[in-house]
């Protein structure tokens, strides 16, 4: 174990390799050409909705590729902790998916795209069933069925999940079911790799389109070898995550440049809802390396409570009027909600994510933060030891590696960092289909499902819900082209070739690192968790700058494996993104959801029937309004008309179907 | 609080390359992966690492520090005194691509040769039930994240590269423990196992154990019991006579699915 020198190892090892192409094949074909792969369907991104979303295109019959910028398996769902929301009703036999979609309603606080909340509330279940028929092993109740957590914002125990490690149980189950098919495929076509295939570390920097305007490919490079290819498809499936690196302190991983996001902008269609960016309550805060890193909500569904400086329980203080009603006003009913929820209203602490964040940066603002400029979030004295380990083994592991915290004896010091985006590719709900023809996108890239605040542990089944949704969708989509097949239009690549190639070209420009932590504080500091017009002006003109410098970045070195480089090409990613949630949010006058204006505090009932959208003209970015999809009537029977009341114009008042509206419990047959 | 540390980081690809030095700053608190980072910002854009999330959780960042197979991102350099050279290189086992990326493929093509998840198809979506006290067994070995620092230390292929084809490892021969122990599984994967996967390899030296960064107990909880169900088969009286009798075939194991690929 002391030897230094790399052996060249199993000989036969680069015969295997992940991405599909050997080093040999590569330097046969020279790295300055384009290699072209034709496929029915090209999903970009492997995370949780890229897999779902190939495995339902590999169903429908469809020849599929999956690209992801890192190694299979290690997209950024497998740090997803806490679990996946599907109203199962295994641990409270109430929950249904009304109430799932009354929650993710609430939560978004009324922007929602309805129908997508209502497909994600009713198909939620059957696709975590799906995953337990695929091998996956979520955390059990007595009786034997899928046990469920306690999550902000959800009314019933409602999270499916794996200790604190639901992402990876995710992530590899759906790699596992990929492996599945490839090894059906090997019986069957002789070779596992006929109908779907990973490109591994590999990346598309630009959608391809044909004389008309419709998809035709996804132009990209393989990290080990710096090879250009083009994915020859008429249909694509953004599944790519969202946007976090455009932020300094924020949980996300390298991976979240908004690719998806530029790349759709880019090719010509429409993001929405950009303003609303996730600040998650919990976080390190300490030491300084870790700061960002998440520290799992379920650590307050299981009983943790925040306490400022002074030892106070503050959550009670900030329980806004549209949710006064659900939540208990004193500590000793709040407690005795974890025992007895049928009779009791559940803690503050459980709080939608911006509602929580907000308390804590205003307790931290106040003064009465912790040491590293925190708030406490205590377990210790609420769990026994061992009941911690039980629960919540990765964070008792992180604190104590990371930080010398044993969390089944002290508090744990916390803050917000940028953890979401719930802006993303319009898409239809039903099929996942953008504006431009054959651009299909699920996932965190795309939009309107959590409207202005997604809640915790509707990511995970959103992915599973839309990822099918959108393979099914492109699959459909491709069917019906039937011979009439798109031609990438090779303008476009070499447009896409040039692009990519620049950086190296460069004589001399400047640091592309620099660069992005210059655009990351500009974000941080000035559209952060609180916002304001002046500076979100100033934020607009540093941007300008910014984009500047960023043109002219240089990378040193050549196209393989060169991070510097692939840097240079995130940097286009990350300016737009920045650049569109500074313009959305300059233009939103409200506070909602993840979008805090001080100068402007407060919802305000004429903005929650207005949806931004940013589009791209030139290089400029383009806002412009457009409606709030209507809810039907049954689904506003949903709501009682005092809750409704608090977020809709009088003249939306007015318009609601006469009737009282039905309960919850009385439209129930419909339930499955 | 910061001081300079001496890092000598290797530097090359593809079998060529040296051990090149650097003096990074370090900060309190900071892991490995930090002093790489500002080393890749401030003085060598282009060196190449893997890393993800930073947070031990999607395995990306495997890396020997001072020969020592160990996540990046998970090291603290506190672990280290402050005029301690730290050489740090690529997995040994691994051909190298660049810098401290490594070729894994290996361990992809091992996952694909081993037999999937394979349950009763009468069991309706939702159907499943399953107690606790029965899934915790895999679910301690559905905790890895495949790092593969096992696979790099694990002297039957690190230092014997021509058993890879017979060996897949203790990563994937826990694999095959995990489906082997899982509920609601119905295929037997105890032949393979030893024939195909090289189980027999394993003396259980327990080095995987000792690296893996999630503490799973390999060799104790899934390779042993393993060999114990493999023995378990082959004694087995009623196998033994299906075989002698050669009415039907020697074996009832599930097959290992074959890598085809062209
Ligand atoms: C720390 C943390 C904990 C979380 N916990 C929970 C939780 O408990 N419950 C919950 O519901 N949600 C949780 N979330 C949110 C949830 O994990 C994410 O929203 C979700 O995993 C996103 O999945 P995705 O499929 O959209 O994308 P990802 O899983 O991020 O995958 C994106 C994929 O796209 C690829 N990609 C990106 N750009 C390109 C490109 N240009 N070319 C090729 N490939 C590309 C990437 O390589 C990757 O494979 C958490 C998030 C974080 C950060
Ligand atoms: S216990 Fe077995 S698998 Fe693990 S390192 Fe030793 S020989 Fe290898
Ligand atoms: S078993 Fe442990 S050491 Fe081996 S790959 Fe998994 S996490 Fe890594
Ligand atoms: S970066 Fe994910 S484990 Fe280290």
């Amino acid at each position: 174990m002391t030897d230094i020198a790399p052996s060249t190892g199993p000989a036969s090892a680069s015969e295997h390799s992940a991405a599909g192409h050997s080093a040999a094949e590569h330097s046969a074909a020279g790295h300055r050409e384009v290699e072209r792969i034709p496929y029915d369907v090209v999903v970009i991104g492997a995370g949780g909705s890229g897999l779902r979303a190939a495995i339902e295109a590999r169903l429908a019959g469809k020849r599929t590729a999956i690209i992801s910028k890192s190694l299979f398996g290690k997209a950024h769902t497998v740090m997803a902790e806490g679990g996946c929301a599907a109203a199962m009703g295994n641990v409270n036999s109430n929950d249904n998916w009304m109430v799932h979609f009354r929650d993710t309603m609430r939560g978004g606080k009324f922007l929602n795209n309805p129908r997508m909340a209502e497909l994600h509330a009713k198909e939620a279940p059957d696709r975590v069933y799906e995953l337990e028929a695929w091998g996956a092993l979520f955390d059990r109740t007595k009786d034997g069925k899928i046990s469920q957590r306690n999550f902000g914002g959800h009314e019933y125990p409602r999270l499916a999940h794996v200790g604190d490690r639901t992402g990876l149980e995710m992530i590899r189950t759906l790699q596992q079911k990929v492996v599945a098919l490839q090894q059906e495929d090997a019986v069957s076509h002789g070779d596992p790799e006929a109908m779907i295939k990973v490109y591994a570390e590999t990346t598309i920097t630009r959608l391809i389109k044909d004389g008309e305007g419709r998809i035709a490919g996804a132009f990209g490079y393989i990290r080990e070898t710096g090879q250009f290819v083009v994915f020859e498809a008429p249909a694509v499936i953004l599944a790519t995550g969202g946007i976090g690196k455009t932020f300094k302190v924020s949980s996300n991983s390298w991976e979240y440049t908004g690719d998806g996001h530029a790349l759709a902008l880019l090719a010509g269609a429409k993001l929405l809802n950009m303003e609303f960016v996730q600040f998650h309550p919990t976080h390190m805060v300490w030491p300084m390396s870790v700061r960002g890193l998440l520290v799992t909500e379920s650590v307050r569904g299981d009983g943790g409570v925040l306490r400022n400086s002074e030892g106070k329980r503050y959550m009670f203080n900030y329980v806004p009027d549209v949710f006064r009603a659900q939540y208990a006003e004193t500590e000793e009913e709040a407690d005795r909600w974890y025992s007895d929820p049928d009779h009791n209203r559940r803690p503050p602490e459980l709080l939608p994510r911006d509602e929580v964040a907000r308390a804590n940066n205003a307790e931290v603002k106040a003064g009465r933060g912790s040491p590293h400029g925190g708030v406490f979030l205590d377990i210790a004295s609420r769990l026994p030891a061992e009941e911690i380990l039980r629960r919540l083994p990765s964070m008792h592991h992180q604190f104590k590696e990371l930080a010398d915290v044993d969390i089944t004896k002290e508090p744990m010091e916390v803050g917000p960092a940028q953890h979401y985006v719930m802006g993303g590719v319009e898409v239809d709900p039903d099929t996942g289909e953008s504006c431009v023809p054959g651009l299909f996108a699920a996932g965190e890239v795309s939009g309107g499902m959590h409207g202005s605040n997604r809640l915790g542990g509707n990511s995970l089944s959103d992915l599973l819900v839309f990822g099918r949704r959108a393979g099914l969708g492109a699959a459909e989509y491709v069917g019906r082209l039937g011979a009439k097949l798109p031609v990438a239009d090779e303008g476009e690549i070499e447009a896409a070739r040039t692009e990519a190639l620049a950086p190296l070209q460069r004589p001399d420009g400047e640091n592309p690192y620099a660069v992005h932590s210059d655009v990351q504080e500009t974000m941080s500091n000035l559209v952060g968790i609180i916002r304001t017009e002046t500076e979100i002006k100033k934020a607009l003109a540093d941007l300008e700058t910014l984009g500047v410098r960023a043109s002219a970045v240089a990378a040193a070195g050549g196209s393989a494996y060169n991070p510097g480089w692939h840097l240079t090409l995130d940097l286009r990613n990350i300016m737009l993104m920045a650049k569109c949630v500074a313009a959305a949010a300059l233009e939103r006058q409200e506070s909602r959801g993840g979008h805090t204006r001080d100068d402007y505090p407060g919802m305000r009932p004429e903005w929650r029937k207005v949806n931004l959208v940013c589009t791209l003209d030139g290089d400029e970015i383009r806002i412009s309004r457009q409606p709030v999809p209507p809810m039907r009537d049954d689904l506003i029977a949903l709501f009682d008309r005092a809750e409704l009341k608090k977020y809709l114009t009088d003249e939306e008042m007015a318009a609601l179907p006469a009737e009282a509206p039905a309960s919850v419990a009385a439209a129930s047959e419909e339930a499955h | 609080m910061s001081y300079k540390a001496a890092l000598r980081v290797w530097r090359g690809d593809h079998g060529r390359g040296d051990l090149a030095d650097y003096a990074v700053e370090v900060n309190e608190g900071e892991v490995v992966l930090d002093v790489l980072h500002r080393l890749q910002a401030t003085q060598a854009g282009d060196l190449a690492i893997r890393w993800n999330c930073k947070a031990g959780k999607c395995g990306s960042c495997s890396m020997e520090i001072n020969g020592r197979p160990r996540l990046a991102c998970m090291t603290r350099m506190s672990t280290f005194t402050e005029d301690e050279v730290l050489t740090i290189t690529p997995l040994r086992t691994f051909p190298v691509i660049r810098d401290l990326v490594t070729d894994v493929s290996f361990n992809y093509a091992k996952a694909r040769q081993i037999p999937s998840f394979t349950p009763d198809p009468s069991v309706g979506l939702g159907e499943f039930r399953m107690q606790q006290a029965d899934v915790e067994r895999s679910q301690e070995f559905r905790k890895c994240i495949e790092c593969y620092l096992c696979q790099n230390t694990c002297h039957v292929i690190r230092d014997h590269a021509e058993n890879e084809n017979a060996f897949a490892g203790p990563r994937f021969l826990m694999r095959v423990a995990e489906l082997e122990m899982h509920p609601a599984d119905t295929a037997d994967r105890r032949d393979i196992a030893q024939d195909d996967f090289g189980l027999g390899f394993c003396n259980i030296t327990k080095c995987c154990t000792e690296v893996c960064p999630e503490h799973i107990k390999i060799t104790d909880n899934a390779l042993i019991p393993l060999k114990e169900r493999v023995a378990g088969r082959r004694y087995d009286p009623l196998v033994w006579l299906g075989s002698k009798i050669a009415r039907r075939p020697r074996s009832t194991g599930t097959p290992k699915v074959p890598d085809n690929r062209h």
